[in-house]
């Protein structure tokens, strides 16, 4: 049971910011599918959930006067997608990979959602006393 | 937001697309456009696209890279002379001169344009479908 407003929404509020993070980046990607020279681009969004995770397991604010800290790093590592076939430009985007990957990413932000409002109606439930 | 940003991105893609499309519809236009000197031929046009590195969005550390049309580069391959006397366009020598336009590579290119335009609704439509769901939370 959360205790505070804060951690009320557990790992889900840190998650749509990296779903939609991730999503800008697949966009750029299939904006520039006919780019000459453009490299795809992806981030690991599990590596980076995991960071985050152990980087607030550790630091915790003990007193509500000590100095607050931010617990998402301003940057995400950007990679670049191995393609699965070259092309003659030099670009890499594969429109159907980058396609079925936005996708996925689309649900997974749906599904985070989900949770998120799961958790305000049970909370409005619990308040209401229903 | 980052998802604000994926109008911009998306919005980009559909203004370089409808430029590859415009071109193709000038070149298949212009495909049998006689003339009497090499110089004054209708060559292919064909956009040079590049991703957008600075701007505003540059400066919020975003990872959003929009595109835009570089220049527009005529094709540099051979165009077609014909001998005929008869034509009023011919030159001295009774040649007219017609366009260097690939009528099938030109279909193939509208197809691949209007392909990658499509790509880029579908990618919008996707981000405001996520928005509208995000600003209904709670409710």
């Amino acid at each position: 049971m959360a205790t505070t407003i804060d951690s009320l929404f557990g790992v889900h509020e840190q998650a749509l910011i990296y779903r939609s993070k991730r999503a800008e980046v697949l966009a750029s990607n299939m904006a520039n599918a006919d780019t000459p020279g453009y490299k795809a681009r992806d981030f690991d969004f599990k590596s980076v959930l995991n960071r985050l995770n152990t980087a607030a397991g550790h630091v915790t604010q003990t007193h509500h006067q000590h100095i607050g800290f931010d617990k998402t790093p301003a940057t995400v590592a950007l990679a670049y997608r191995t393609p699965l076939s070259a092309s003659l430009d030099g670009n890499t985007v594969d429109a159907q990979v980058e396609q079925a990957k936005y996708a996925q990413n689309a649900m997974d932000y749906q599904t985070s959602l989900r949770f998120v409002n799961g958790k305000i109606s049970s909370y409005l439930s619990a308040l209401r006393g229903e | 937001m980052s998802l604000y940003n994926i109008f911009d991105v998306a919005g980009s893609g559909m203004s370089v697309q409808t430029t590859r499309l415009n071109l193709v519809a000038s070149n298949m236009a212009n495909a049998e456009t006689v003339s009497s000197s090499t110089g004054e031929t209708y060559r292919a046009r064909q956009p040079i696209f590049a991703e957008v590195l600075d701007g505003a969005m540059a400066n919020q550390q975003s990872a959003a890279k929009k595109v835009r049309v570089l220049g527009v580069v005529e094709s540099q391959s051979p165009l077609r002379s014909e001998y005929a006397p008869q034509h009023p366009m011919a030159n001295q020598d009774g040649y007219i001169f017609k366009p260097n336009v690939n009528v099938v590579e030109e279909m193939a290119n509208m197809m691949s344009a209007s392909q990658s335009y499509k790509n880029n609704v579908e990618v919008l439509n996707t981000a405001k479908q996520l928005l509208q769901q995000t600003l209904k939370i709670g409710q």
